[in-house]
């Protein structure tokens, strides 16, 4: 546990000792609030929070492909990688360290949008409970993000070529559940296959935690996804750290 | 432990070294219990390249070992195996007591290892990264403050104790590195090229440094300068492409070929490419 704390301790140390994870901060709540408000958030008259859950997992995609792509990309280009691995740390826990940091930091990027469910608290008498657990459903959301970043970072020495990976990579499993694709590959598959394909949406398990609903299923999809996704990491790394 | 016997280790040493003919290649069963490191049969290619070719030898407490080849010999990579960062094609090597495939934390934990490149991270200051390897070496408190005390004057870094780590130059940045792989105060240490980068003065003190050590110590250190093994090496193995070719004392070549290391080095390395 000890490797855990001591990689988890430096990453997360890290965002905040170079002014990248504050630009990158300013840019995402610039973007979370400005696309927010384009779509008439006032206008709606409406006290919830529907509009800005609905811009978060685009803004939350293109955040976390940003910070998961330097991940091992970086310590295997500068050959740090040496030097972590020939500490008393496995593979697991240096994963599980650079995993739950970004995470965390992912999770301060969400918990500074405060201003925006103040507003609404302010102005209206908001559902707690909804925005909640949409706080939680985008926490979630981007841990799977993440998790897809890790992932494709271990894959290549190039940050850009990780941080393209992984764009694709959670744009097809985001994408995957629209109206428009699942038509499409009704016409082509049988329907058993289009409604397992659609179950490894994001998007609907997303949306299905958004309306306030906490279900065991559309937790364990998350959880199992980034455990996938870690595991598969460390698998990976373990062959590559070297190469 | 591992899975090679060790009659096996002396047959192929023998045998596919032919190390007979250019020094004497030591076996050393009756001191097999105060070896700190004892290699056997150690191999790893990559794709077609055989990098490591079935190297043993082994290394005693108070010995400093020099690693002595030309480019690309296999050094480098024998080290790396050694510290648990490459995993061997097959054979092993136990170090402490630890076996390096099967307990690679173990042995991560006895031994002090500085990569070729002195690898650390650019963005956080001397004093973060070295807190950073105490945390990973689980050393707290007073003994962390001790750890630092200790090493920091050894390695000479007092001065950039503040900076951040890619505001320094070369041989600062090596220094940092060795402060980082001397902190738990290891009974084993790999280095890979320590005085790479260093002015002559810091030659000197890093060679000292690296001498008073040996008693208690069991040190394998790479090295292109060979007057640095005629000083701080009680025993050096040359390498080629992979094989050991000699495994003496520097002493023992000198007398056994009339000249100078250098020229030794040249004849042996020479002779092997073109055979």
């Amino acid at each position: 546990m000890n490797g855990f704390w001591a990689v988890f301790k430096r990453e997360l140390k890290g965002y905040f000792a170079t002014p990248l994870a504050y630009v990158f901060l300013v840019i995402f709540l610039f973007f979370a609030g400005f696309l927010t408000f384009r779509q008439r958030f006032f206008e709606m008259r409406q006290a919830d929070l529907r509009l800005f859950f609905g811009v978060l997992p685009l803004l939350l995609a293109i955040m976390s492909a940003a910070t998961a792509m330097r991940l091992w990309a970086e310590e295997r280009r500068t050959g740090s990688v040496e030097l972590l691995f020939t500490l008393p740390i496995t593979v697991t826990q240096a994963v599980l360290g650079k995993f739950v940091a970004a995470w965390c930091f992912l999770g301060i990027a969400l918990l500074l949008t405060f201003p925006l469910p103040v507003t609404v608290a302010y102005l209206g008498n908001p559902d707690g409970g909804v925005i909640a657990s949409g706080y939680a459903a985008s926490f979630l959301l981007s841990g799977g993000f993440l998790a897809i970043g890790l992932f494709f970072s271990a894959v290549s020495k190039h940050q850009v070529i990780s941080g393209v990976l992984t764009g694709v990579a959670c744009a097809i499993l985001y994408f995957i559940g629209m109206p428009t694709v699942v038509n499409y590959l009704s016409t082509i598959l049988p329907a058993g296959a289009v409604t397992t394909i659609e179950s490894f949406s994001f998007q609907n398990h997303y949306e299905s935690l958004l309306r306030g609903v906490i279900e065991v299923k559309d937790l364990l999809y998350f959880l199992i996804l980034i455990a996938g996704w870690v595991w598969a990491c460390t698998v990976i790394l373990d062959e590559r750290k070297a190469s | 432990m591992s899975g090679c016997p060790k009659a096996k280790a002396g047959s192929i040493m023998e045998g596919g070294i032919g190390g007979g003919r250019f020094g004497r290649v030591q076996r050393r069963n009756d001191t097999m219990e105060s070896n700190m490191i004892s290699v056997k049969n150690l191999r790893r290619t990559f794709g077609p390249v055989v990098a490591v070719d079935d190297i043993s030898f082994d290394v005693g407490k108070g010995e400093v070992l020099g690693f002595l080849g030309p480019n690309g010999a296999g050094k480098s990579t024998a080290m790396k195996m050694l510290a648990c960062f490459l995993p061997p094609d097959s054979g092993t090597a136990a170090i402490c007591g630890h076996d390096i495939v099967t307990d690679p934390i173990s042995v991560r934990k006895n031994i002090g290892y500085l990569a070729e490149n002195a690898p650390a991270y650019n963005e956080m200051t001397v004093a973060g990264f070295l807190n950073f390897v105490c945390d990973a070496r689980r050393i707290k408190g007073i003994g962390r403050k001790k750890a630092l005390d200790r090493v920091v004057p050894i390695c000479s870094i007092e001065s950039v104790y503040h900076q951040t780590i890619e505001t320094l130059s070369k041989g600062y940045r090596r220094r940092v590195c060795l402060a980082s792989t001397l902190i738990h105060d290891p009974d084993v240490l790999i280095l890979d090229e320590p005085t790479d980068g260093l002015d002559p003065n810091q030659k000197h003190e890093v060679r000292q440094l690296i001498k008073t050590m040996a008693q208690d110590k069991c040190i394998i250190i790479s090295t292109h300068i060979l007057e640095e093994v005629e000083m701080v090496c009680s025993r050096c193995i040359i390498i080629a492409r992979g094989k050991i070719l000699v495994d003496s004392t520097p002493t023992g070549l000198k007398e056994e070929h009339h000249c100078s290391l250098d020229e030794v080095f040249r004849k042996i390395t020479r002779t092997r490419k073109s055979a």
